[in-house]
């Protein structure tokens, strides 16, 4: 579905990514996982179309990205910036959906239907700024959950939340698949990204490349107590972690100041 | 604990109401004072109770309602073109970066023209009247609206904007549904900015012009008359009035509309 080909981008001042390629198919998930400044969020905006890569070609369903594409939602980390203040959480649900046509009504009633999916549904009348953080990012999940995108993006959707509101925002994410969008997950936690992802990502300190793809082997039905206790969960996210601090592998980079 | 709560060693309302008037109390006190006793020439600087009888007067009197009507109507007609000229010219400059960079040396060099120099060019060119009166209105009016327009649109969060637009909509519509709802709040500061400069521009346009109506007019015609500081301390009166009222009234319009702004930079910790 979609299919990343050497793509690289620099800024005017430094690289961020360099010689990326990957193929992702339809309805997986996978986590983007690797060190901060590794160029995660610059992929992932290559791929959202905000960004035009340097370097390469990015393309989905065969098609390449040069705008922002059709059927695609973008969970942000900041859902505080993310949400419009001045509308209720439904309208900011509704929103969206105008690009889908269909009476203001059926907006409304699909945007509710969504809200009840991530458990806001009495929430619906109030503002994004009368809940808490991880209500908020709830609503984002909502919004892009009623939008039905073929290609769900999430940045570090879960970086400002607590630990444990964090746990159930995973479980969110692990249902809400079900619904069979591709979902691409960025993310600098490693053990969200064995939790939640089909596959692991890992990229390399920047410029990020492709240090590591890996297959997750875990059951699909995951809880957050016994899941984290599998062997080979343990295993796995002792594996990602030497990879993302960038030891215990062949590849080395080298001293960050040699050059 | 109370002291948790920081409201709740700020005045109440009806205290911050009751230190208000004291204040105007004292103040109108004063001038009685000083009128009454003769340390000034009271036919020059009447006390106030003299000056607000004679402003209660004023309220009844046709001809000076006439003044006040006019006024306003000129000060209306003004700061509405203003405003449906300034937002969207203040959009295009913000919001479309090739207009901006080409009309800013224009506006650099307008700006610091101070309005009231214009009243005698323009009143050469349109005459004494509404015509004149309103143009040099719009022309003060329309700075505070249209830099708090382009101020408003440079500080609306892009990530607002990218959310908007990764769900396919495009720069009109992100315009339309983030940028000119997030700039909301400033434009309504600007406007509130211009009310205040249009009526200044009003009165101070009809002082100069010297005949037609409107209380610029009743207070240039006034010094010449009998009883005359009174006269033009009463139309002053007024002239302050309007401008508290109009103020009043677009702070609560502004407080109820942007509720979730106040919550914003406020709420937050």
């Amino acid at each position: 579905m979609l299919l990343i080909e050497k793509v690289g981008h620099y800024y005017s001042d430094h690289m961020a990514l360099e010689d990326v390629n990957l193929e992702i198919a339809q309805g997986e998930l996978v986590s983007i996982v690797g060190p901060s400044g590794c160029g995660k969020s610059t992929l992932l905006r290559c791929i959202a179309g905000l960004v035009r890569p340097s370097q390469g070609q990015i393309s989905l369903n065969g098609k390449e990205i040069t705008d922002v594409p059709d059927n695609l939602a973008v969970v942000f980390q900041d859902y505080s910036r993310s949400l419009l203040p001045w509308l209720t959480v439904r309208d900011n649900v509704a929103l969206p959906l105008r690009r889908r046509g269909g009476s203001k009504a059926a907006r409304r009633a699909a945007a509710v239907d969504a809200l009840e999916a991530v458990g806001l549904a009495n929430a619906a009348h109030k503002y994004p700024w009368q809940l808490s953080g991880g209500m908020q990012q709830r609503v984002s999940i909502a919004r892009a959950l009623a939008y039905q995108p073929a290609l769900l993006l999430m940045d570090e959707p879960f970086g400002s939340v607590d630990a444990q509101t964090r746990e159930d925002l995973e479980d969110l994410v692990l249902r809400v698949r079900k619904r069979g969008m591709t979902i691409l997950l960025v993310t600098h936690d490693i053990d969200e990204s064995v939790y939640v992802g089909d596959r692991v990502i890992v990229l390399g300190r920047a410029p990020g490349r492709v240090v590591a793809d890996l297959a997750v082997g875990l059951p699909t039905a995951r809880d957050q107590i016994t899941t984290r206790e599998l062997p080979e969960f343990v295993h796995m996210r002792a594996e990602v972690g030497r990879l993302v601090r960038g030891n215990g592998q062949t590849f080395n980079p080298g001293p960050p100041f040699s050059s | 604990m109370t002291e948790h709560n920081p409201r709740a060693r700020r005045l109440s309302r009806s205290g911050r109401w009751l230190r208000g008037a004291a204040g105007l109390a004292i103040l109108i006190a004063a001038t009685e004072i000083l009128g009454r006793s003769g340390i000034v020439d009271r036919s020059s600087f009447p006390p106030a109770s003299d000056i607000l009888a004679r402003a209660v007067g004023l309220a009844g009197d046709p001809d000076f309602q006439t003044n006040l009507l006019s006024t306003i109507k000129a000060w209306a007609l003004g700061l509405a073109i203003a405003v449906v000229g300034g937002v969207p010219l203040g959009l295009l400059i913000g919001g479309v970066p090739a207009v901006g960079t080409a009309l800013r040396p224009i506006l650099e060099f307008l700006r610091p023209i101070p309005s009231v120099a214009l009243i005698p060019l323009v009143g050469l060119i349109l005459g004494a009247g509404i015509r004149t009166e309103s143009t040099l209105i719009v022309y003060a009016a329309l700075w505070p609206v249209l830099y708090n327009t382009i101020y408003g649109l440079q500080d609306v969060d892009p990530v607002a904007k990218e959310t908007l637009r990764t769900f396919g909509f495009g720069r009109l519509a992100v315009m339309w549904r983030v940028s000119l709802p997030a700039a909301a709040p400033f434009i309504a500061t600007g406007i509130r900015l211009a009310a205040a400069v249009a009526l200044i521009l009003a009165v101070s346009t009809e002082i100069l012009s010297g005949f037609g109506e409107g209380i610029g007019i009743f207070i240039a015609q006034a010094q010449s008359g009998i009883d005359s500081a009174k006269d033009v301390l009463a139309g002053t009166v007024w002239a302050g009035a309007l401008g508290l009222i109009i103020n009043a009234v677009l702070v609560k319009a502004e407080r109820r509309l942007f509720r979730w702004h106040a919550a914003q930079s406020g709420g937050r910790s």
